[in-house]
């Protein structure tokens, strides 16, 4: 890791250690759960370029196997969270091979397709409760041991969850992999010309993006006890772009970022009624038309223009050279 | 005996100073559709009418610090589920109260019982609450799937309605609604000839009225709800599907859906209700006070449910000068009658169903009503013995 | 009589005639959006709430100032198009140098705005409206509305009118070439940017008209229009994106084949299009009627 991701990191894991004493940790996890569900999904938009519009159904699918898991067939926790994380994988496989086949607008409805479809299954499959969901999913002790019916036990469980996802997203993109990726998304033909299967690239990311999606659901369905039709409707899919977006799309932390304020917003101005709505759209906009590049992203390049022109000035005292002036046009 | 009158004064005396040196903190949460389908039969309103209990109540006089919270659970069980949760572990919520949609409901019933909180449900259809997932820590106040099937489906069927087709949302609450009014209109001697299920929520009935009107049947019984059931009426005015001889029968209707269609469209349409603002002087004041403060809409049956249902969760906590254990506060309830000014008196049932009278409305021609809120005739009362489910048949575990 | 698979054909012909009058509003809103999707390269989210708008104007002419339903067939669109104007000339127009998503990201967006601004004033439990042509013929085999058989008709006209004037008139061919080559069009001295802007006015007046049509039909409420623009879009990409006739044919088709498709599988056929949309993406990406670019 970069110094400044590290440094964000360690502050993120220590703020992390420290929230639950002070704020209501289901709160927390429900942050947590959305964050690594929006760090998947910005995998995919941010570092390939492809924007899912179906990415609820790897959620939701997951959420829904794993509850029937564990409350149905009284498998252990640890071991239904696997299935059902295994179960997106598969789903993954199956949706990404028929979507990346299209780009763009396309890929988008292709995605919207399916994630409709499965909706559909999901409303009408006699195990998934139809609007009722899969209600009172027990928390049984992770590894027998684990008592995740303590708040404060399972916070820490999720985190630890979400900490191995949200590492190996950050794995992935900087692995030879990763830099494949990102040639895809700039410039596809020509990482074709240079003997890259792209096809081969872009179903690997598809299907790691919707194994994590599925992680998170999993983790969501043990947490709140319940797998429910919000979990696969296309509004979720709508509300896991709005997070990436709102956070920094391709940036590391933007989606955590993204997550956490669309969640605290949710929990906070639930009061508000329609408001809630009526601002998240406003925030939809102001973000499409003026910060396009999300909080973490304004951020960064804030800090990247200040870095910069510190440089700049600090050359500027040692040597009052003329070159300094061109690099300065160049931030 | 004068000794004894007075020793009841002393201890009254007595209970009241103790009571005001440890006053009784009860936070009430309203949780119920705030922005949805059901927002304007539960809602605010449904506020307004815990406020409004609390306040006639005089728990303030008797020594109850009564805090009311509300939110919205937009009909979804898991954001539902996540509000309870943080009101019950958090924010020191002692009972929640409403919460219309079947599937929260029953999310709710479930987490109330964890916790040993109290769960009295205005809002909600699903006969289950007091059947097989009745809960010691439960009561199910206004109505239920079978006492409006009962009511509509057997007056309907005494009446001549013999054969039915059922419109039937497609999930849980849809398919509760048809299988007891099935199980009514069989019993009484009439038939089912077909049903067709529509997605939820949808938006054109047309065709499923018209695969009705094929059947033949002489009855449409209509089993959704909200803005469902206004569309299908109003199309099937618009298909002339009355004209032509058939009947609609809507299971579940309030009010605000009447308004909603317009007497043109809903003339003639016979439900079960629980309550009616026009039925009396009571209602009428009650009612007079609600519209003044809720944009002159009246009072459904869930949010004049709300009202009765705090007056008498209040007297529980009173009798035991606590609310923090609530299956003694539910187990209390069930001991004392109930009587209030809204739905008189009844009582509440060991499966948790509370009892009393309901009954069987027709919407009025335009040319009878006086104007806006002016919907119902009364066709009978439904006594309360009869009107819900008898208790060993619901397969309640707190039966036996 | 005989009957096809165990259904009844007065039942069959009753339900395909249902499918044409909601394919009329398939069409009318597919077209509005290949319109725009066509001209200014925008998937425009914000249809269904615009389409909601255009009902709700209708509802608040009538309530308010008394305009019956015919007055505001023509009001309303053109009230909502001026709406769609001004949000093309302060919000879109800024985001066409960037990728289609950003233009799709705003206009849903907007649309959650918008709905929740209605929400928020009308409640949700829908208005209602009365339909100015009460009665209906009765066809033999179904009684059909006169209002629905007026649906299909006003449609129809207003679909073929958009195809007429954009396929074979001067004007049409302007925008056409407007789209493959702005700068060219712009050099001939046509004023492209205002071009655009009025596009994406007409599209949006025809969301607006749709709504006003289906006022009578459809409750007036905030969200009759959120559920019902996911499915249009799976018209539009079936039909082949930007294909002007593409989006009129397949509006039409696909309400018959819902239409079937409740004959015989009722719970599916909210479903169906997807199924369809699915099918056709995967042999043919362009769509039916697009042409692969």
């Amino acid at each position: 890791m970069n110094n400044r991701t590290l440094i964000a990191f360690i502050a993120f894991l220590a703020l992390a250690f420290v929230a639950p004493f002070f704020l209501y940790p289901i709160y927390l996890i429900k942050v947590l759960c959305f964050a690594l569900f929006a760090c998947a999904f910005n995998l995919l938009l941010g570092y390939v370029g492809l924007l899912s519009f179906g990415h609820a159904m790897f959620f939701g699918g997951a959420s829904y196997f794993t509850g029937h898991i564990v409350k149905v067939w009284g498998w252990p926790t640890e071991i239904s969270i696997l299935a059902g994380t295994l179960m997106a994988a598969l789903m993954g496989l199956v949706a990404g091979s028929i979507a990346i086949r299209r780009q763009g607008i396309y890929f988008a409805m292709v995605t919207l397709a399916l994630a409709q479809m499965f909706f559909f299954f999901s409303l009408q499959a006699p195990f998934t409760g139809g609007e009722d969901g899969i209600q009172a999913i027990p928390r049984r002790p992770l590894f027998g041991v684990i008592d995740i019916y303590n708040d404060m036990n399972l916070y820490f469980v999720v985190l630890a969850i979400f900490t191995f996802g949200f590492l190996v997203v950050y794995r992935t993109i900087h692995s030879p992999f990763g830099q494949v990726l990102k040639a895809i998304r700039e410039n596809e033909p020509r990482a074709v010309s240079l003997g890259y299967k792209t096809d081969h690239y872009k179903l690997m990311a598809f299907v790691l993006s919707a194994t994590l999606a599925g992680l998170a659901g999993a983790t969501k369905s043990i947490a709140f006890q319940i797998a429910s039709l919000t979990d696969v409707a296309w509004q979720m899919s709508g509300e896991v772009v709005l997070m990436t977006l709102v956070g920094g799309m391709g940036t590391i932390f933007g989606p955590v970022v993204g997550a956490a304020v669309i969640v605290t917003m949710q929990n906070y101005l639930a009061g508000f009624g329609e408001w809630v709505l009526i601002i998240q759209g406003v925030i939809f906009v102001i973000v499409v038309l003026l910060f396009r590049r999300g909080i973490v992203g304004e951020l960064s390049a804030w800090m990247d223009r200040r870095n910069r022109r510190k440089e700049v000035a600090q050359e500027e005292i040692a040597e009052s050279d003329a070159a300094v002036g061109a690099k300065g046009h160049s931030a | 005996m004068v000794s004894r009158k007075l020793l009841y004064g002393l201890s009254a005396i007595a209970f009241m100073a103790a009571t005001s040196a440890h006053a009784v903190d009860v936070k009430i949460g309203v949780l119920n559709d705030q922005s949805g389908l059901y927002s304007d039969l539960t809602g605010m309103g449904s506020v307004w009418a815990a406020r409004k209990a609390v306040e006639d109540f005089g728990a303030a006089d008797k020594g109850i610090n009564v805090e009311i919270v509300f939110a919205d659970h937009q009909n979804k069980p898991d954001v539902g589920s996540t509000v309870a949760r943080q009101w019950y572990d958090q924010d020191g919520v002692d009972a929640i109260f409403d919460v219309p949609t079947s599937s929260v409901a029953l999310a709710i019933n479930e987490l109330t019982r964890d916790r040993n909180k109290v769960f009295i449900s205005s809002g909600a259809a699903t006969s289950d609450l007091t059947g097989s997932a009745c809960s010691p820590n439960t009561v199910h106040w206004t109505y239920d799937t079978w006492s409006l099937a009962n009511g509509t489906g057997r007056a309907i069927v005494e009446t001549g309605g013999k054969s039915w087709f059922f419109i039937t949302a497609d999930y849980a609450f849809g398919h509760a609604l048809e299988r007891d009014t099935s199980a009514v209109v069989e019993e009484f001697g009439g038939e089912v000839v077909g049903t067709v299920r529509h997605p939820f929520p949808g938006s054109d009935f047309s065709s499923f009225l018209l695969q009705a009107q094929s059947s033949g049947a002489q009855i449409i019984g209509l089993a959704n709800a909200g803005g469902d059931t206004v569309n299908t009426v109003k199309q099937a005015s618009e298909f002339g599907i009355v004209q032509s001889g058939q009947n609609l029968a809507a299971l579940l209707m309030f009010i605000t859906d009447v308004h909603a269609i317009g007497l043109n469209d809903a003339q003639g349409l016979i439900f079960t209700e629980a309550w009616y603002w026009d039925a009396n002087d009571t209602n009428r004041e009650f009612s007079e006070a609600f519209s003044a403060d809720n944009r002159g809409n009246k009072p459904s049956m869930v949010q004049a449910g709300v009202y009765s249902s705090v007056i008498h969760y209040l007297k529980a906590v009173e009798e035991l000068g606590s609310a923090d254990d609530g299956a003694a506060v539910v187990a209390k309830m069930k001991e004392l009658p109930t009587d209030d000014k809204l739905f008189g008196q009844g009582e509440v049932r060991q499966d948790g169903r509370k009892i009393h009278d309901m009954y069987l409305f027709e919407v009025k021609s335009p040319d009878e009503s006086s104007g806006a809120w002016d919907y119902y005739n009364l066709r009978a009362t439904i006594p309360a013995a009869e009107a819900f489910r008898p208790l060993n048949e619901g397969g309640c575990s707190l039966v036996n | 009589m005989f009957e096809l698979i165990g259904v009844p054909p007065q039942m069959l012909f009753g339900q395909l005639t249902l499918g044409l009058v909601n394919g009329a509003f398939y069409a009318v809103l597919s077209l509005g959006l290949a319109v725009i999707f066509g001209l200014l390269n925008v998937i425009n989210f914000t249809h269904g709430a615009q389409y909601m708008m255009g009902a709700f104007i209708a509802y608040i002419l009538l309530t308010v100032l008394g305009i019956p339903f015919w007055g505001s067939l023509l009001l309303a669109p053109i009230l909502v198009g001026i709406v769609g104007i001004a949000i093309e000339r302060t919000m879109l127009r800024k985001l066409y140098h960037l990728d289609h998503l950003y233009g799709l990201l705003l206009t849903f967006g907007l649309a959650l705005v918008i709905e929740g601004l209605f929400r928020n004033q009308y409640g949700v439990s829908g208005q209602p409206y009365a339909s100015p042509l009460p009665g209906g013929y009765n066809l033999g085999f179904m009684f059909l509305p006169k209002y629905r058989g007026f649906v299909v008709l006003a449609s129809l006209v207003v679909c073929l009118g958009t195809w007429f004037v954009i396929e074979r008139t001067k004007l049409g061919s302007y925008l056409r070439a407007a789209v493959e080559r702005p700068d060219l069009v712009q050099a001939f001295g046509v004023n492209v940017p205002l071009m655009i802007t009025l596009t994406y006015g007409f599209g949006v007046a025809l969301a607006g008209f749709a709504g006003v049509l289906a006022a009578p039909i459809y409750q007036v409420s905030p969200m009759m229009g959120a559920n019902l623009i996911i499915v249009v879009f799976a018209v539009v990409v079936i039909g082949g994106m930007g294909s002007i006739l593409g989006a009129i044919i397949t509006g039409y088709m696909l309400g018959i084949i819902e239409g079937l498709t409740r004959v015989f599988y009722p719970e599916a056929s909210s479903t169906v299009i997807f199924v369809i949309m699915a099918i056709v993406l995967l042999i043919r990406p362009q769509g039916l009627f697009g042409t692969a670019k």
